[in-house]
């Protein structure tokens, strides 16, 4: 059989969803935010709720969501998109709203209002992009860059005597009162795409029963920062990346289920 | 014994050949292309067709999400 045979309507298994629009990302070849972004929609296809969502997006390389996606997104000023989120949420409390950024957007410049949204237990969704490197400016070091990890403004690598050890927040987030539900994931490989599909799920059905925030942290890659290539990025992510920041669910349900002795 | 026979339509325009589809098939059908395209990217594309299940891994992964995947049963 020739694949033209094959390659009919009713055979269609999977295509991008139709909630993205016909823009092509701004992110460089092989890098893990387009498969968050369109995993993202295809979660809010799947719940049938995009005519009741909205977005915010950082500032960093997932800046242009707007752009990207069909459904209302809101763009916030640096690490001010929980603020920006708890404002719409109060305002229309029937909407749901989840918040994208990455770690210099929600880990330096956002600590604080990320903390006391969180604190406050805000009935939004975080997802939290975690690369250890600030992608869009050209690669400078962030809190979350591991000891030792070479960027352009830490060219020796990462000292923790001067620049201080690496941000490890999510563990830091899930001990908050508000916070209903943490998990880590990655999308490396398919199977790793399914956890986090299941998970954003979880975290949308979370804001729909009004439970509190949850938080969604994605191990990701960035492989021009890190000068190597996407398979290369992913492998030396998995070696490295993944000692520091430990897959898994953090806190279910509002309990907490990481074991504490584990380099979190 | 019914066979599943699959097939993906890639969207060589948008492909940025990150080739992270490549890594991923198990079956080995994705190869990336010697002509680029307009952006200068060597594109994905089926360079044997004859192993694909359309399993979707390949789509799943795809940053820029160009992959379209077809799967079908074949009866002996």
């Amino acid at each position: 059989m020739e694949a033209k045979d094959i390659i009919k309507p009713e055979n269609l298994v999977y295509q991008k969803s139709r909630l993205m629009s016909d823009a092509t990302f701004n992110f460089c070849p092989g890098c893990g935010h387009g498969v968050v972004v369109r995993t993202i929609a295809e979660v809010i296809e799947e719940m049938g709720i995009e005519h009741d969502v909205v977005g915010i997006s950082p500032v960093g390389c997932s800046v242009f969501l707007y752009d990207f996606y069909k459904f209302d997104v809101v763009e916030a000023a640096h690490g001010r998109a929980c603020a920006v989120a708890t404002g719409i949420k109060r305002v229309i409390p029937e909407k749901y709203v989840f918040t994208y950024q990455g770690d210099g957007d929600l880990a330096a410049i956002g600590t604080a209002e990320t903390m006391h949204a969180c604190n406050r237990g805000e009935n939004i969704v975080i997802v939290f992009i975690n690369n250890g490197i600030y992608g869009m400016t050209g690669g400078q070091m962030a809190p979350t860059t591991l000891e030792g990890m070479k960027t352009t403004t830490c060219p020796r690598g990462r000292d923790v005597k001067t620049m201080g050890y690496p941000l490890n927040i999510t563990p830091l987030l899930a001990q908050l009162d508000g916070v209903h539900y943490v998990t880590r994931h990655s999308v490396h490989t398919p199977a790793n795409v399914r956890k986090l599909k299941k998970a954003l799920r979880q975290a949308f059905e979370n804001q729909r029963d009004k439970k509190g925030t949850s938080i969604v942290e994605v191990v990701s890659n960035c492989n021009s920062g890190w000068g190597l290539s996407p398979k290369a990025a992913n492998d030396w992510m998995v070696e490295n990346m993944f000692k520091k920041y430990p897959l898994g669910d953090m806190k279910v349900d509002g309990k907490i289920v990481m074991d504490m002795n584990l380099p979190r | 014994m019914a066979k599943i026979k699959g097939a993906i339509v890639v969207d060589s325009e948008r492909c940025k050949g990150c080739e992270l589809c490549v890594s991923t098939c198990l079956q080995q059908v994705i190869g990336m292309s010697e002509p680029v395209n307009s952006k200068g990217y060597h594109y994905a594309y089926m360079a044997n067709p004859e192993a694909c299940t359309g399993c979707t891994n390949c789509a799943i992964i795809c940053p820029d999400g160009v992959i379209s995947v077809y799967r079908t049963k074949i009866e002996d």
